[in-house]
């Protein structure tokens, strides 16, 4: 049985582990990103599951130890975070709000994955500067796992996208 | 070389394990030998993007790989302690870069192949090769296409180009049917629905790598000799000088962590 003590110690929890940021992208927290999946707990010891976005990603270690250091500064003693790989992170997690905060920041926000299979499919990213559809693919691979690298042909400004996954 | 080897109880979910785990490792550390290297600024974050997404799947394959086997052994101790005659993977992932045109032709093969083979394994009755399989794929999809839209550029570039790719096929081309072989270890694990059979792919991964090439104006070799010994330990003489490179650190500092 869940009581209102422990719904609110959960919260509270939650709140600590969502307010860490992908170093990468600061504008981000885990939580708009998707990557915070459960915080549960054993006993008073509190477990946060995140799921990797890259398998590659060498924010992700990073990330874990934040979180840790979120949950210790809000006064949990011990934390622990596991890693889950299913079901397989996918940027359509990614929140309304976090998509809005990406665009602000200057990164084009993913769009849904349905299209990903394509071998050759044409894409439309709009730049996230001026808003033009007119752009184009400079690189598949950008300065971190997540990213691509796009030109906007209408103000000339280059701009990362992030990929959808 | 002043550590020991470690000993691994190979059992057949082991070994598919650490199979797959080494393809990836391997061919990981290839990709991160351009860092700095590459023809352009823009390939040289591709490969060592591509060259991440795979020794993350490793880490995956080889801590699932540990467990199975439930002794002392862990990711690192497998990566780190194994010396050549103990690695399984594929003969092609250990085949030097060359030059571009090598390396994306041994890229594109082995793509070609995973993009398929971990979208099977999606469906694997093993929960955690099933998960790690979902993770891939989503990678593969995205290297393969890095790696095609290479080929056409390449096959379909200039007579320097063409010649270059068409020589990278030529010389690449015995070692992909180990990708696609069987043995009785294997065999077990495919029938139990955990493994798959790579047999199955075979056509539609032909399928892939003939239009892609023939778009390319390149030609697929007529000779289908085919090259093996990779997954049993017997490999070129490229993977001890790769091995040399990858374990120095810790075979010379044993256990030093960073």
């Amino acid at each position: 049985m869940v009581t209102t003590l422990d719904s609110d110690l959960r919260q509270r929890a939650w709140d600590a582990a969502a307010s860490v940021v992908d170093p990468e992208i600061p504008v981000l927290t885990i939580a708009d990103l998707g990557v915070l999946r459960d915080v549960a707990f054993d006993g008073d010891r509190v477990e946060v599951a995140i799921t990797p976005t890259y398998s590659g990603c060498p924010a992700m270690s990073m990330i874990a130890l934040e979180i840790e250091l979120a949950l210790e500064r809000a006064g949990f003693r011990a934390p622990k975070v596991r890693t889950v790989l299913s079901p397989a992170w996918t940027t359509d997690w990614m929140s309304e709000d976090g998509r809005r905060k990406l665009r602000d920041y200057g990164i084009a926000p993913p769009r849904a994955s349905n299209s990903r299979r394509a071998l050759f499919g044409a894409q439309s990213v709009a730049c996230p500067q001026c808003g033009s559809e007119d752009t184009e693919l400079l690189s598949e691979f950008g300065s971190t796992s997540c990213k691509a690298l796009w030109r906007c042909k209408s103000c000339r400004e280059p701009f990362d996208y992030f990929k959808c996954h | 070389m002043t550590v020991a080897n470690i000993q691994v109880s190979e059992t057949p979910l082991v070994l598919y394990t650490l199979r797959r785990a080494d393809d990836a490792l391997i061919l990981g550390h290839r990709l991160s030998e351009w860092c700095g290297h590459a023809p352009m600024l823009e390939e040289d974050m591709a490969l060592s993007n591509i060259a991440l997404d795979l020794i993350g799947q490793a880490r995956e394959l080889y801590g699932y790989a540990a467990k199975a086997e439930g002794g002392d052994n862990d990711e690192d101790k497998l990566a780190y302690l194994r010396d050549v005659r103990q690695y399984r993977n594929l003969l092609l992932v250990e085949q030097p870069n060359g030059d571009f045109a090598q390396t994306l032709v041994r890229q594109f093969f082995y793509s070609a192949f995973a993009d398929l083979y971990w979208r099977a394994m999606m469906n694997s009755r093993d929960t955690t090769l099933a998960a790690i399989a979902a993770k891939s794929e989503k990678e593969s999809a995205y290297h393969l296409r890095h790696s095609s839209e290479w080929i056409i550029r390449l096959g379909d570039g200039t007579e320097e180009s063409h010649a270059r790719a068409q020589g990278a096929i030529d010389q690449l081309w015995a070692f992909t049917g180990e990708m696609f072989a069987v043995d009785d270890s294997e065999r077990g694990l495919i029938d139990a629905g955990i493994a798959i059979d790579p047999a199955t792919l075979r056509d539609r991964w032909m399928k892939t790598v003939a239009s892609v090439v023939t778009e390319a104006t390149l030609a697929l070799p007529q000779n289908n000799w085919m090259q093996q010994g990779g997954r049993f330990g017997r490999h070129s003489e490229h993977l001890g000088h790769l091995l040399s490179e990858l374990q120095s650190m810790q075979r010379t500092f044993p256990g030093q962590t960073w």
